[in-house]
């Protein structure tokens, strides 16, 4: 065996990274997606290295400058770097993303896996979560926001709450099939008490379609978040966000185009890049609904 | 059929009654006291306890939620607390605007979306295919507002083609009318016709692959009568069912459109609301909303059985 065979030789043949890899070979846009927001993580993690100011410092003699050498991106209307502002905006982003995806799966799951095994909590569960799915979601979080504190705890609450309902729903659904398995059947004849079951048994198999849909989660959080601060229910003007840097442009964007387009950019493409690598991901992992969409 | 109809009716009006207890009772478990955080920093105390007396928040819960049901279902949405005005004369006021560039967006979107799914199903894997499939991930992640600014810098500053921003009614006349709903219904309807034509196309893929649709081919029926007749007609029922889905879109959509192009609708009333912190506006409104996304996936509900004789009540 030569040394280029040893090194091709995968390092994992498991089923599941098989599928991983394929998918990935078979969607470019996913590895592309990857990058991005990789690249994004680390424009957010980096953020005070990567020659950026104060982008709070005010600057009132320079305000409304074009983009130049000295100001990449330009300044707004009281003179605060954008560039900089664009850059820490990154951080609320991919805070509130992340953090609605994580918030929401852990509440929507443990709800999820009670409601599909205990009947009554499920008759009751659904009824509210049929209640809460008929609110439009960003109309939820404007009511949560409006009766708050405006901060970036109090957005990521809002948010979650109004994703909770769909991730209830999807692990339901899925717990309702598990459980008509014959190997959950045998647990349950064998006398192994529901936690165990939940947490061997059914927990294991709702970690694919969670991911999914976490990234899915993820994606729509970071619009969200913008549409709340762009309306002014979001996050505070005090810290610089994508959709909070829009929102004060949103007069003058005729005279400062610039003040829009950059954290617009910047804004579309991470959702872009977390919606490619979800596509990607749910190919790998359900090949067969991935055909068809 | 009548009996279905019945059960539907009863579930929704469960739904519609747990909407409106969850949106009372967010004045009760938001933390801090909403009257304080309603009036705001520069409140006196004095604010606070009118706010508090308006809102009956030194009433019982029970007493408060009784009285504010009682009065909702004689259609009264509440009193603004900025303006004194009911929430129902307001929300009046706004209607049509709102109703125009909702249903403009509707009826583009659909028009547009579901001949791009069926095209791209018909044709799938060709580069037309991956187009829709790209037009989709697109409209997916391109917010809302930011797709509006963009189109009005291109087609109304660049180009100049069409008006910047504004409202006219529909009494001005057709194109007035029509020529400032254009860019916000595209801005809108994008991210609604990337579901759309989605959704569509799955559907579509699903039923070419059917015996039936072989067989309407190999007995020689013109592809184009294959594709409406024999195909989308056995799609169409996620279709509806997406198409009544995606309201939900269109009605936050609205909102975000409404305050770029500055068109006077309920939109910006909830928007000017937020700002001056008038809940009582902002609950009529999603109120409001929320039952006309229930009432309309009722209908599509019962739509079913137009599109497939097969599903009975």
């Amino acid at each position: 065996m030569t040394a280029a065979a040893v090194l091709s030789a995968p390092a994992s043949t498991s089923p599941t990274w098989r599928r991983f890899r394929e998918a990935f070979r078979r969607h470019p846009t996913a590895i592309v997606g990857g990058v991005v927001l990789t690249a994004m993580v680390f424009i957010a993690v980096f953020a005070p290295w990567l020659g950026t100011v104060d982008p709070q410092a005010l600057s009132p003699i320079q305000r409304l400058r074009q983009p130049s050498s000295e100001h990449w991106f330009g300044t707004d209307m009281l003179g605060r770097d954008v560039y900089s502002r664009v850059i820490y905006g990154a951080r609320i982003s991919l805070t509130v993303g992340i953090a609605v995806a994580l918030l929401s799966i852990a509440i929507g799951l443990a709800i999820g896996m009670v409601t599909g095994f205990i009947r009554w909590v499920d008759a009751v569960m659904m009824r509210v979560m049929d209640g809460l799915m008929s609110i439009p979601s960003v109309l939820l979080a404007i009511a949560l926001m409006a009766l708050t504190k405006a901060s970036v705890g109090n957005v990521i609450v809002a948010i979650t709450l109004a994703e909770v309902p769909r991730v209830v729903r999807l692990v339901r659904g899925l717990v309702l099939s598990l459980r008509e398995q014959p190997y959950v059947e045998a647990a349950i004849a064998a006398g192994t008490n529901l936690p165990l079951i939940l947490l061997r048994h059914i927990l294991p198999n709702t970690v694919a379609p969670l991911l999914v849909q976490g990234t899915y989660i993820f994606a729509s959080a970071m619009i969200v978040e913008a549409i709340l601060s762009f309306i002014g229910a979001g996050t505070p003007p005090n810290i610089p966000s994508w959709g909070n840097i829009m929102a004060e442009a949103r007069s003058m964007f005729q005279i400062a185009t610039y003040l829009i387009v950059f954290p617009g950019v910047f804004l579309s493409l991470t959702v872009l890049a977390v919606n490619l690598l979800g596509d990607g991901m749910r190919d790998a992992l359900d090949p067969r609904l991935a055909r068809r969409m | 059929m009548i009996v279905y109809v019945l059960r539907r009716l009863g579930a929704t009006f469960i739904v519609m009654a747990v909407v409106a207890l969850f949106v009372f009772s967010l004045l009760f478990l938001a933390p801090g006291d909403p009257a304080a955080i309603i009036a705001g920093d520069i409140a006196t105390d004095d604010d606070i306890r009118r706010i508090r007396a308006k809102l009956g928040l030194d009433e019982p819960f029970f007493v408060q939620f009784g009285g504010w049901v009682w009065r909702l279902l004689h259609g009264d949405l509440g009193t603004s607390i900025f303006t004194n005005l009911p929430v129902t004369t307001l929300i009046g006021q706004r209607v049509q605007p709102t109703v125009s560039l909702t249903l403009c967006t509707l009826f583009f979107a659909v028009l547009v979306a579901v001949p791009l799914g069926v095209v791209a199903a018909a044709r799938a894997g060709s580069w037309l295919d991956r187009l829709v499939i790209g037009f989709s991930v697109l409209g997916f992640s391109i917010p809302v507002f930011v797709l509006a600014y963009m189109l009005v810098l291109l087609f109304s500053v660049q180009l100049e083609w069409l008006p910047v921003q504004g409202y006219r009614p529909f009494a001005d006349g057709l194109w007035p009318w029509l020529s400032h709903l254009i860019l916000p219904s595209v801005a809108l309807g994008t991210v609604y016709m990337a579901l759309i034509a989605r959704i569509t196309r799955a559907a579509m893929l699903d039923v070419l692959s059917q015996d039936y649709v072989r067989t309407a081919n190999a007995k020689g029926v013109p592809p184009s009568a294959v594709l409406t007749r024999h195909a989308l007609k056995n799609a169409a029922v996620p279709i509806v069912t997406v198409i009544g889905i995606g309201i939900a879109l269109l009605i936050s959509g609205a909102i975000v459109t409404e305050t770029v192009f500055a068109i006077p609708g309920i939109g910006r009333l909830t928007v000017d609301a937020i700002l001056r912190r008038d809940y009582p506006i902002i609950q009529g409104v999603i109120l409001l909303f929320s039952f006309i996304y229930v009432l309309i996936n009722l209908l599509v509900d019962l739509s079913y059985t137009l599109f497939d004789p097969r599903i009975r009540y």
